[in-house]
């Protein structure tokens, strides 16, 4: 036996030492698990590709998703099903229907929460909120303020699901409106600084509410090469605090995993953007265990 | 030296991890997160399918397909946007219908009538097969969400229009107006209805949202008069035209004439 794998059956007995150590502390040593699953810019996507479509062939597809979805949430129950906006608009569906069977299906699905995209304002706020009373799930954004709207009430900053007593705390972001989208379609709604507006909903959600998990459902936009000013999910990642998870959504970013960035405390922050088109399904496991602290000892799979 | 330190780390590891559980983990109730797994799932046809949503989606699929697949006028030959080195027959005709129909709800809100059109060759995204036309091929040839403006311009814009269209080089569908280049793609002259252009006129000009925005490089439409929205999608102008068409018009007017 070398001295190197001496070492290393040291730790791994140290390691099960401590297992026992950690059994007979605690009567019941639980484990929670917290699914989050998450889509964006579906862009009313119901039916598959078509199977001779040149770059999506046979791909996507509300059916298929809402399988997928049926399953994991039978492994887990204490599963949220989310998306990051722009669920208006690309085919058909949407001209002839408004929106109406997007939101039905997203129901179907059970999904629990979604924020607004610029493109659901495609058909006024009037649009939008004609199709509301077919969705069964919330929409959330922290940065809109509808106050001088006809969504006045209607549209949350943040909501909060407690699944197998841990708490989440949900908040949505948009991005600027004026010159992405016609004045017209979205009135008066007034776009605040994402920024100090995430910053003030992590504080709430953390400190105030006391949320295990903090989640920021964003229509940033992944980030900008060009545009070092303009905010994306990236510096708000860096430049703020108390955010766990930022799904994102608006730049049809395909990552190949979440993006791990550094917040103001140096702790990690993930973010996800799973392309377009309910070409994907992304997830993300959040383990709690009692008592163990979560800054040294977080281990992130990706 | 080495061995020594990565042994001492071990030593470390061992010490942080009875340290935790016993005083941290013991003094406190709350729950801590202590590992993250991600990944996603390609929705793709390996996988099964959620018959309730399939069979919920289907009428909604077969309204729409019928709508989209019904008749609604006739191609006597095949309209193609690569067919003509200035002008071509699909932007005659589209350029066409887009000015009869801004001219007339134009008039009925601003009593003024609209001058001439222009939009832009890359935004017909299809061609229009000889044969039966449908919903489905205003769908093809405009897949986009642009709306019908009208704006205001000075002849002197219409100059600088004008000399970006001869620069270019592309067919862009016009209506209503006629431009004279040279043999260096020069504009030598440019009427609108039939009368020569005055610098100080006001002309009205029909387009969409898209390119008096800037888009296709069309920066002539920043200094305006003003731009009045007409509420109507220029894929639903397509639609009603194509409905109210027996037969889509062949036109060859030469709207630019290189000498």
């Amino acid at each position: 036996m070398n001295r190197r794998d001496f070492i290393q059956k040291t730790a791994a007995a140290s390691a099960l030492a401590m297992g026992g150590l950690s059994l007979s502390s605690f009567t019941s040593p639980t484990i929670k698990k917290i699914t989050i699953l998450h889509t964006n810019d579906v862009h009313s996507h119901i039916d598959p590709f078509p199977a001779d479509d040149p770059k999506y062939p046979n791909m996507g597809g509300a059916a298929r998703r809402s399988a997928v979805i049926q399953q994991i949430r039978q492994e887990n129950p204490n599963t949220l099903l989310l998306d990051a906006g722009d669920i208006f608009q690309g085919t058909p569906y949407f001209n002839f229907y408004g929106g109406e069977l997007e939101f039905k299906l997203m129901s179907m699905m059970q999904y629990d929460l979604a924020t607004m995209g610029n493109h659901d304002f495609d058909n006024a706020l009037e649009g939008f909120k004609k199709q509301l009373p077919h969705a069964k799930f919330e929409f959330v954004s922290a940065n809109y303020d509808f106050k001088n709207t006809i969504l006045d009430g209607l549209v949350k900053p943040y909501k909060i699901f407690i699944k197998d007593d841990i708490k989440i705390g949900v908040f949505g972001l948009g991005i600027e409106l004026f010159g992405l989208v016609e004045k017209k379609n979205y009135q008066e709604t007034v776009y605040n600084d994402p920024l100090g507006v995430a910053q003030d909903m992590a504080r709430t959600l953390r400190h105030n509410e006391k949320c295990d998990l903090v989640i920021c459902l964003s229509h940033l936009g992944f980030m900008y090469k060009d545009e070092t000013s303009k905010i994306s999910d990236l510096t708000l990642a860096r430049n703020t605090k108390d955010i766990d998870l930022i799904i994102g959504g608006h730049t049809h970013t395909f990552l190949t995993k979440p993006y791990i960035e550094k917040n103001t405390e140096g702790k990690e922050v993930l973010v996800n953007q799973v392309g377009c088109y309910g070409l994907n399904l992304g997830r993300i496991d959040f383990y709690f265990e009692e008592g163990k602290i979560s800054s040294k000892g977080k281990t992130i799979v990706v | 030296m080495t061995l020594a330190r990565k042994y001492n780390t071990a030593f470390q590891r061992f010490v942080l991890f009875l340290t935790i559980p016993l005083f941290i983990a013991c003094s406190t109730a709350g729950l801590y997160n202590t590992r993250v797994e991600a990944s996603k799932t390609s929705i793709n046809a390996t996988l099964s399918q959620d018959n309730t949503i399939e069979n919920y989606i289907s009428p909604y699929r077969d309204t729409i397909t019928k709508a989209l697949s019904a008749v609604i006028s006739y191609a006597p030959e095949t309209f193609d946007k690569s067919k003509g080195k200035w002008n071509t027959t699909i932007g005659n005709m589209l350029a066409e219908a887009t000015f009869k129909k801004a001219d007339k709800l134009f008039y009925n809100s601003e009593k003024k009538h609209v001058d001439a059109c222009i939009l832009n060759h890359g935004g017909i995204r299809s061609i229009i097969p000889k044969g039966p036309v449908t919903q489905q091929t205003a769908y093809e040839i405009m897949p986009f969400e642009n709306s019908l403006k009208v704006v205001a311009l000075k002849g002197m814009q219409i100059r600088e229009m004008a000399a970006y269209i001869a620069r270019e080089g592309r067919p862009h569908p016009l209506a209503g107006i006629t431009l004279t280049l040279n043999s260096e793609n020069q504009v030598t002259t440019i009427t609108i209805q039939g009368k020569p252009l005055e610098n100080e006129q006001t002309y009205y000009i029909a387009s969409i949202d898209y390119l008096i925005g800037g888009g296709d490089n069309m920066q002539f439409f920043a200094t305006n008069e003003g731009i009045y929205d007409l509420n109507y999608k220029l894929r639903d102008l397509y639609i009603d035209y194509f409905k109210e068409t027996d037969t889509l018009p062949v036109i060859t007017t030469q709207h630019i004439i290189t000498k």
